[in-house]
């Protein structure tokens, strides 16, 4: 009965700390390109500064592309049919180009501001 | 036809370079084209099998996986890199000390192969399997501009190992006595670079995320785009925009492979007189 009080009390205690440890983030703010017909859907879009985000790319095309961009210090295998998150750390305001690295005509800007 | 070379030229470059200098480094082992083939194979199987997989891939570790693998592969080249400049720093004064030892080192010459070779195939098979991947999309898509594409990346393979044949030939122009101490430098700075790009990859999945701010920006100087800038980042790591992990890392390797250079190359005789005492 004792045992079964303490390791309740402990459980709660435990779970409690869990909960005050782990901080509340606030969830990175997301951005979002289709990939279709060679072409970027939307061909521009706008992030914050100073402060990570994430770009999710939704390839609809038969084949994999490469979501790149040398500005932004990203680039990621997106197969076919699929879609990624490409995590982006805070960045100065600008316009950040980016483009399919097996298909450099497809390109887009992410307007950070 | 332009677009396809370029990008497969673009992605074998930097596995040109490193199979160059492997090959410069193992110069003097015998067998070792069978055992820096045999990477290249494996490495060549690997790509095309990641590439199959890709998508599997890039779904573990909640759409990072694409990320850590990277990581980890770079990782297991840095310690087999470490190793071969630690194992050479052992036998590379025996063999200069003691005639009869040359002969048992030569023999004993394939221990670090298997590390080379290791690293011939990560470094394939982490760029390869962009250019399959990029291939296969082009043979899927059965358009009629397929063959050219296919002739422009085979051109861009070729490319890459004039890259690799023109590192190769470069570094044994260098006279022997100097080659060791070049090559020992190149690997370090080959492995440090790696590690720092290994952290790039952790920071993009999110799993190393202290010390992340960029401490200098020189992509007005020397852009990572250049061809000198890709070349540099290869060789010694280059990055122009490096976060301060990166720097730290890319410190450490250089200074704990000299410490581990240090510790295990046997004591010259005056030393061990000196020890005796």
């Amino acid at each position: 009965m004792l045992t079964v009080s303490l390791r309740k009390l402990t459980l709660a205690v435990v779970s409690n700390a869990v909960l005050t440890l782990v901080p509340v983030h606030a969830e990175d703010s997301e951005i979002q390109f289709a990939y279709a017909d060679g072409q970027f859907e939307p061909k521009e879009a706008a992030a914050p500064a100073d402060k990570p985000f994430a770009i999710r790319v939704k390839n609809m095309e038969a084949k994999a592309m490469e979501f790149e961009s040398k500005a932004l210090k990203v680039e990621k295998v997106v197969a076919a049919k699929s879609e990624a998150v490409l995590k982006v750390r805070a960045m100065k305001p600008g316009r950040y180009e980016f483009y399919d690295e097996f298909n450099e005509k497809a390109r887009g800007i992410v307007n950070v501001q | 036809m332009l677009a396809a070379l370029i990008i497969v030229f673009r992605e074998v470059f930097e596995a040109g370079l490193i199979v160059g200098i492997v090959l410069a480094v193992t110069s003097a082992v015998p067998h070792r084209l069978r055992w820096i083939g045999g990477g290249l194979l494996a490495g060549i199987a690997g790509a095309c099998i990641v590439a199959a997989f890709a998508g599997a891939l890039s779904q573990l570790f909640e759409g990072m996986g694409q990320e850590l693998f990277n990581a980890a592969i770079l990782g297991t080249a840095v310690v087999m890199l470490t190793w071969h400049n630690v194992w050479m720093a052992r036998h590379g004064r025996e063999m200069a000390n003691d005639l009869r030892a040359v002969g048992q080192a030569v023999a004993e010459g394939s221990r670090p192969l298997i590390a080379l070779a290791i690293v011939v195939a990560v470094a394939v098979l982490r760029e390869g399997s962009e250019v399959a991947l990029f291939l296969y999309g082009v043979a899927a898509s059965g358009d009629n501009s397929g063959p050219a594409l296919l002739g422009g990346g085979a051109l861009g393979l070729l490319l890459g190992m004039a890259v690799c044949l023109a590192t190769y030939f470069g570094l044994m122009r260098i006279p022997p006595k100097a080659l060791f101490a070049t090559t020992t430098w190149l690997i370090t700075l080959l492995a440090a670079g790696m590690a720092a790009q290994a952290v790039a990859f952790l920071a993009r999945a999110n799993w190393l995320t202290s010390l992340d701010q960029v401490v200098w920006d020189s992509s007005s100087v020397l852009s990572e785009d250049s061809l000198l800038g890709r070349t540099l980042h290869t060789l010694i790591g280059y990055t122009d925009q490096p976060t301060a992990m990166q720097l730290a890392v890319y410190c450490t390797v250089i200074v704990l492979t000299f410490i581990l250079m240090r510790l295990t190359t046997p004591p010259t005789p005056s030393a061990r007189v000196v020890a005796a005492e």
